[in-house]
């Protein structure tokens, strides 16, 4: 489903990336860890198109990513750090907006579901100004899911959300996954992984230090896995 | 021209009915094109026949400061919540963007001008000199709107990524817009005070259409590599 070969990323001086080469099937959902700077979240924004690597390859479905191929960039959804949000519009008026630029044709009834979904509807018509960061974040999760993507990127999805919202975004992968999407989430939360995820991946210093099947496992484990002192069979 | 054209239509859409519901760019360029106005009008007499060869510079500086003030916002407020980043994921040609925003800023600096030249001719006592310069006139204030914030569009994207983008903005602007800011005060001068002024500004139109032509390609093809900066 998502390959990438070699990939490097130098920034400045930086080597941010060093070789990555990860391989993720469809359906599956994976976790990718480590330490601030390890080059999680670079990785994941080459995957979404919004940098270009400096050297390697991308493909998307076996395809090779170009970046003027659309109907790649249309199966991908992106949830970074920010919102992508505008304070002015409510929900609806900002999920209307994201579903013309996916081409969504009478998104009426998938942004009314969805923000059921995400526990906004009470709240649908106002603006996002005055929403907190946890109601902000549950909206931006259904701005990524608006085009019923195959592939969702998502940068620290938990961030901000209660517990309520978390069990609710966790059921909603769940869902997700069941359907066929392939999940990839940078995330530093070890309960929710163990929760959603099959497979982690642990980013050290730009290379892939390990990568290792989780279903199953302990919490204890994952956070052994991402210290680097995990028994792996 | 599926990912062109509709997100386009779609960014400058947000764009307008972003700046309905909150007034904040158009507000501080009307208020400043008033005050602009109301200043020249205290500082000149306007029954002196001398002073009516100022109108056609004054409505290029309130052009040109008014629609800095919009151009300097126009990208700014995107950077807010990564906004631009959520166009790029999206389905999006990176010109698309660029002619949305470009629709925007240029509807924006019309409606400042449909409300501060007439002003400015009333305060002035402007008196056209004939109703065929109307046109001509018309077509010269959209030829050289179109120049300025076609330029503007795709410096006013270059100068957000700086943190000082407001001054940078200006410093990168004026000497790209000399060239049509002259034509565009030339050929206004022109049509507005002379009887058979609209053959003679024929080439300061033609100028303006020649510079509108190669900066909008170039913001067209540019925009993207800007984005990536």
């Amino acid at each position: 489903m998502i390959e990438t070969k070699a990939l490097t990323k130098t920034i400045g001086e930086k080597m941010i990336l060093r070789g990555v080469n990860l391989k993720v099937n469809k359906g599956e959902a994976v976790a990718v860890l480590g330490t601030n700077g390890a080059g999680k979240s670079t990785w994941l924004k080459i995957v979404a198109g919004l940098l270009k690597p400096s050297s390697g390859e991308i493909f998307l479905k076996g395809q090779p990513r170009k970046k003027d191929d659309f109907e790649q960039q249309k199966v991908l959804g992106y949830l970074g750090h920010q919102s992508f949000l505008y304070d002015a519009f409510s929900p609806v008026e900002n999920l209307k907006f994201f579903a013309r630029l996916y081409h969504i044709s009478s998104p009426d009834t998938r942004i009314n579901k969805l923000i059921e979904d995400v526990g906004l509807a009470y709240f649908k018509h106002e603006p996002v100004r005055s929403f907190s960061r946890g109601m902000i974040q549950r909206l931006a999760i259904a701005r990524a899911i608006l085009h019923k993507p195959d592939i969702l990127l998502l940068d620290e999805p938990h961030t901000g959300l209660d517990q309520q919202a978390v069990s609710l975004f966790n059921r909603l992968l769940l869902d997700l996954k069941a359907e066929g999407v392939t999940i990839i989430m940078v995330t530093h939360d070890f309960q929710q992984i163990s929760t959603v995820c099959d497979r982690a991946v642990v980013l050290r210093k730009g290379r892939i230090a390990e990568d290792e099947l989780i279903r199953g496992r302990p919490v204890s484990w994952i956070h052994s896995l991402y210290e680097g002192e995990a028994a792996t069979s | 021209m599926k990912h062109l054209l509709a997100p386009a239509l779609a960014i400058a859409r947000k764009d307008l009915y972003a700046e309905w519901k909150t007034k904040q760019t158009i507000t501080t360029m009307l208020i400043f094109s008033g005050l602009v106005i109301l200043t020249f009008s205290f500082a000149f007499d306007p029954s002196n026949q001398a002073v009516s060869a100022l109108v056609p510079g004054m409505i290029w500086v309130i052009t040109i400061f008014a629609g800095i003030l919009g151009l300097n916002r126009s990208f700014t407020t995107e950077k807010q919540h990564d906004h631009l980043h959520g166009m790029m994921v999206a389905p999006v040609d990176p010109s698309g963007i660029y002619i949305g925003k470009f629709l925007a800023n240029l509807v924006f600096v019309l409606v400042v001008q449909v409300v501060s030249i007439p002003l400015l001719f009333l305060l002035f006592d402007f008196q056209v000199p004939a109703y065929s310069s109307i046109f001509y006139f018309l077509l010269i204030i959209f030829l050289g709107t179109f120049g300025f914030i076609a330029v503007g569009t795709l410096l006013a994207a270059l100068a957000s990524h700086a943190k000082s983008s407001e001054m940078l903005l200006p410093i990168l602007l004026f000497p790209l817009v000399t060239p049509v800011i002259i034509a565009a005060v030339q050929a206004t001068r022109l049509v507005l005070t002379e009887q058979e002024g609209a053959a003679a500004a024929l080439s300061w139109m033609q100028l303006m259409g020649a510079y509108d032509v190669i900066f909008f390609a170039a913001g067209f093809l540019l925009f993207e590599y800007v984005l990536e900066v």
